[in-house]
């Protein structure tokens, strides 16, 4: 059935109108100790989500003991002066919650999601762990076992997964994001209870901290529990800047191949070191973010039209960036080959689109639906009080502020054409840069 | 109104919300499409969610995969629009439509904004309605669902979920992937896909339900300009079948250091009347994250797994019970022996009346906590529509759970929990098990 009015409605897109950004709700105090509190506001249902995030990741971690930012995340669930071993857990559970932790680079995160009116218990039992850990001996060697089969599902049985960590490592020349997060598993197999404790010694205290609530909360209360529980504790002085060891001057392309016989589809995958969002500064990270939604953000991107479109080099192709990093981070590419396409071939292909994509410009119906689809999603956030919460927490633990949070969506409005080239040709370097093969043993391609 | 109404309860020390009460309208097109909806106007978008009963399952007799190939087609030109031109009017409008395929259904996800809700829903139908199948979005998306099943015959955790799929079932389609094999894709002809939309798609299997910024009316004249075109009637369902559970170990050599396992055994459905008692044991025994009894043994005491999960499977013609977990070749022997050991003596001493309580304050007081957006109302909605769960549930699930008794707990787990049939497949290059 012909349906031309679709097609014809399409000249009108620009004008819908959307806000520029939407309300978040968001209010924001500093407790006399140093800790962050960030409330948002969704009394929809009467869910709350309370997340304490502490400046501290992986890439704060000693060399050597790789792996302890996340071992001492584990151990975060065993005995304190106050909780039994799986005592807060085993609580969530029958106050009809979930909650969990994560760790990344920059940040380490707990969260649990549950009924409105029990936040406070949330909050007491949150700021008992935050000081009062006993870290026994006796659950240490346990719970090392139990991070080595986490590495071991998420790591040494996807070689895909095991690439990705050969190919950051060869990215970061000085950088401890050349590191996993999970850990080298030598290193891992020595991590010791003094380890975990000097860690946890150094990094958990109020003044490291952002305590973010969102849902069914008041503020005002949220504020008044978090001075009962969280404001009482001591800061800790010694806290110093986070100066990590940083990148120096990229000067050689590097390139490397992994083999194993697990791979079914081989890739190639490149990664350059990329500027980050930085308070009062995030231009051009907006202008990269465009850049990849342009290059490989879905079906419509240059490098899909040109590899899977208009030839069929590729099964499938993508552009990444996340600016949502401490320090240095990178802008990657990929492209999965189709059947009886080399490597060699595919990589090729990706060069000559981005050369290509570099000399015709910027096509600026394609930006307009990439920023009203930005706009959009800043409708769709508000059904996620979750999502919103994440998104103010990694920020501040990432070295943003609130104002730099909601800035971001008219900054990304604002890029233009000149931005967007000007960064590609900047980050675009392949002296800056890993390539990456992923491939299978049996396979006879070599170059 | 997005509404959860707590009542409090104080038989416990920790007084729990007691039910979610969400504000369910039902209604019907003029058109005679039947729907459900909450109404929820502060954010100016609406989510729907469509299932057709049946999907995978219904491929034709030397043909599977074609549905899953259908319906990975529907995005890729439809009407007068060719794939790349319906993604551009996708994005232009910033509307998000997903289209899956599984075992038992068709799923349709959109969410569109409210100004421009009109033309999203247009798009939307000439996906559902008239899609083109095009040579090339063919023969593009054929060989990415070929680029898929080669990798899925490389990754344990593939291998084990088809391994075990087979055994199971055999012939019935709930024994094969739903993606077919790189053979019976390569085969499939556009009239298999045209084919594929016409037995599936229809109205006569279709369940809706949308959450969002939209009134019963407009809801109405939108789901008969979407749907009204669809076929009436598609191809007969599957018939029931019996999960062979034959017991013991099946290893399938595969070289990676850490061996993956799925396990499983008969259960029961929604439909019957012990339901609610062995969702309880299922959470008591692996449902339950860290607070379940096989996590404190396998991970908690021991460090041999990072996760070790159970779960009962309530499928359209068949019920199970199934499990997973993952150990290093070295240990993945002590974990089965661990589990085994559980399930027995969960079988022969039972729970206690706390395990009893805690699982019941830990289901229940999650129940509402799940009613928390648009996207995620709506998906709970269309499935309780599919499993024929009645508009009341919402309200009378935590009362039918808080009614199990401890007696019905028990009788279930000497009843139900059978270690001579509970079946492991395991593949990796474990020491110290074989077939």
């Amino acid at each position: 059935m012909p349906m031309k009015r679709v097609f014809a409605s399409l000249v009108a897109l620009s004008a819908f109108i959307l806000p520029a950004a939407a309300d978040d709700q968001v209010s924001h105090f500093t407790l006399q100790n140093g800790m962050d509190v960030v409330v948002i506001e969704d009394h929809r249902a009467p869910v709350v989500v309370h997340m304490v995030w502490y400046r501290a990741g992986s890439a704060d971690e000693k060399p050597g003991v790789s792996g302890v930012a996340h071992f001492l995340e584990h151990l975060l669930f065993k005995a304190t002066e106050n909780m039994e071993s799986g005592e807060l857990s085993a609580t969530v559970a029958r106050n009809g919650g979930r909650d969990n932790a994560f760790t990344s680079y920059d940040y380490t995160a707990y969260y649990q999601r549950v009924a409105a009116d029990r936040l406070e218990l949330m909050i007491r039992m949150e700021s008992d762990r935050m000081v009062n850990l006993k870290l026994a001996e006796d659950e240490i060697a346990t719970e090392r076992d139990v991070i080595i089969e986490e590495r071991n599902q998420r790591t040494e049985n996807n070689p895909a997964a095991l690439f990705r960590e050969q190919k950051n490592a060869a990215l970061y020349l000085n950088h401890r994001y050349g590191v996993p997060v999970i850990g080298w598993r030598h290193e891992m197999e020595g991590l010791t209870r003094q380890a975990a404790l000097d860690y946890y010694k150094q990094f958990y205290a109020p003044n490291n901290a952002i305590l973010v609530v969102a849902g069914d909360a008041d503020p005002q209360e949220v504020l008044a529990l978090a001075e009962t529980y969280y404001g009482v504790l001591e800061p800790n002085p010694a806290l110093e800047a986070r100066n990590r060891p940083s990148e120096p001057r990229q000067m050689a392309e590097r390139r490397m191949i992994f083999r194993d016989a697990r791979v079914a589809q081989p890739y190639v995958s490149r990664s350059y070191i990329a500027p980050e969002r930085d308070p009062g500064d995030q231009k051009k990270a907006a202008a990269l973010v465009m850049l990849a939604e342009l290059l490989g953000g879905g079906q419509t991107s240059w490098l899909t039209e040109k590899l899977q479109f208009e030839t069929q080099k590729a099964v499938y192709t993508g552009a990444f960036y996340d600016g949502l990093s401490l320090d240095d981070t990178s802008f990657s590419l990929v492209v999965v080959p189709a059947e009886g396409v080399s490597l060699q071939d595919a990589e090729d292909a990706m060069d000559a689109a981005v050369k290509s994509f570099l000399e015709a410009g910027i096509d600026t119906e394609q930006l307009d639906r990439i920023k009203f689809q930005l706009r959009a999603a800043q409708v769709y956030v508000r059904d996620d009080v979750e999502k919103l919460a994440n998104r103010y927490g990694e920020a501040l633990a990432s070295g943003l502020t609130i104002e730099d949070v909601q800035a971001w969506p008219d900054i990304l409005q604002a890029v233009t054409e000149d931005e967007i080239l000007a960064v590609a040709h900047e980050v675009l370097v392949r002296d800056h840069a890993v390539t990456g093969w992923l491939m299978s043993e049996d396979s006879g391609e070599i170059n | 109104m997005l509404q959860v109404v707590l009542a409090v309860t104080a038989a416990f020390a920790f007084a729990l919300p007691a039910r979610a009460n969400v504000d369910i309208q039902e209604i019907t097109s003029p058109g005679g499409i039947d729907a459900w909806l909450v109404e929820e106007h502060s954010i100016p978008f609406v989510a729907l969610e469509l299932r057709f009963k049946g999907g995978a399952s219904l491929d034709a007799p030397g043909k599977r995969g074609a549905t899953s190939l259908m319906v990975n087609l529907l995005e890729e030109g439809a009407g007068d629009l060719d794939a790349r031109a319906f993604a551009r009017a996708t994005e232009s409008l910033a509307a998000s439509f997903s289209f899956r395929a599984n075992d038992d259904s068709v799923s349709v996800s959109a969410k569109f904004l409210s100004e421009n809700r009109g033309q999203a829903v247009a798009l939307l139908r000439d996906a559902l309605v008239n899609p083109r199948f095009d040579a090339d979005a063919i023969e593009r998306v054929r060989a990415q669902v070929i680029s898929g099943i080669r990798s899925d015959l490389k990754d344990p955790d593939s291998i084990a979920g088809t391994k075990f799929a087979a055994m199971l079932f055999g012939d019935h389609p709930y024994g094969s992937n739903e993606d077919g094999t790189e053979n019976s894709v390569s085969a499939l002809a556009r009239d298999d896909l045209v084919a594929a939309h016409q037995a599936v798609l229809t109205r006569d299997r279709l369940f809706v339900s949308a959450v969002g910024d939209i009134t019963a009316d407009d809801l109405g004249r939108l789901l008969d300009s979407l749907l009204a075109d669809l076929p009436e009637t598609g191809a007969p369902q599957p018939s029931d079948v019996t999960p062979e559970f034959a017991g013991g170990v099946h290893v399938i050599d595969f070289d990676t250091p850490q061996s993956v396992v799925l396990f499983g055994q008969p259960g029961i459905g929604l439909d019957h009347p012990d339901f609610f008692a062995v969702y309880v044991l299922d959470t008591i025994l692996g449902g339950s994250g860290l607070e379940s009894r096989l996590m404190r043994e396998v991970r908690e005491k021991r460090g041999l797994t990072y996760g070790v999960y159970t779960y009962t499977v309530d499928k359209d013609h068949a019920d199970y019970w199934m499990g997973s977990v993952a150990s290093a070749n070295d240990r993945v022997a002590e974990t089965i022996d661990v589990i085994r050991a559980e399930w027995q003596k969960l079988r022969d001493t039972g729970i206690t009346q706390e395990e009893l309580e805690d699982a019941k304050t830990y289901l229940t007081g999650a129940y509402p906590l799940r009613f928390d957006g648009n996207g995620p109302i709506a998906n709970i909605t269309v499935n309780m529509q599919v499993s024929d769960m009645g508009i009341d549930y919402v309200a009378t699930r935590n009362d039918r759970l808080n009614a199990v008794t401890l007696d019905d707990v028990n009788r279930v787990a000497r009843e139900l929990l059978d270690p001579d049939r509970l079946t492991f497949v395991v593949v990796g290059r474990p020491q110290g098990l074989s077939n």
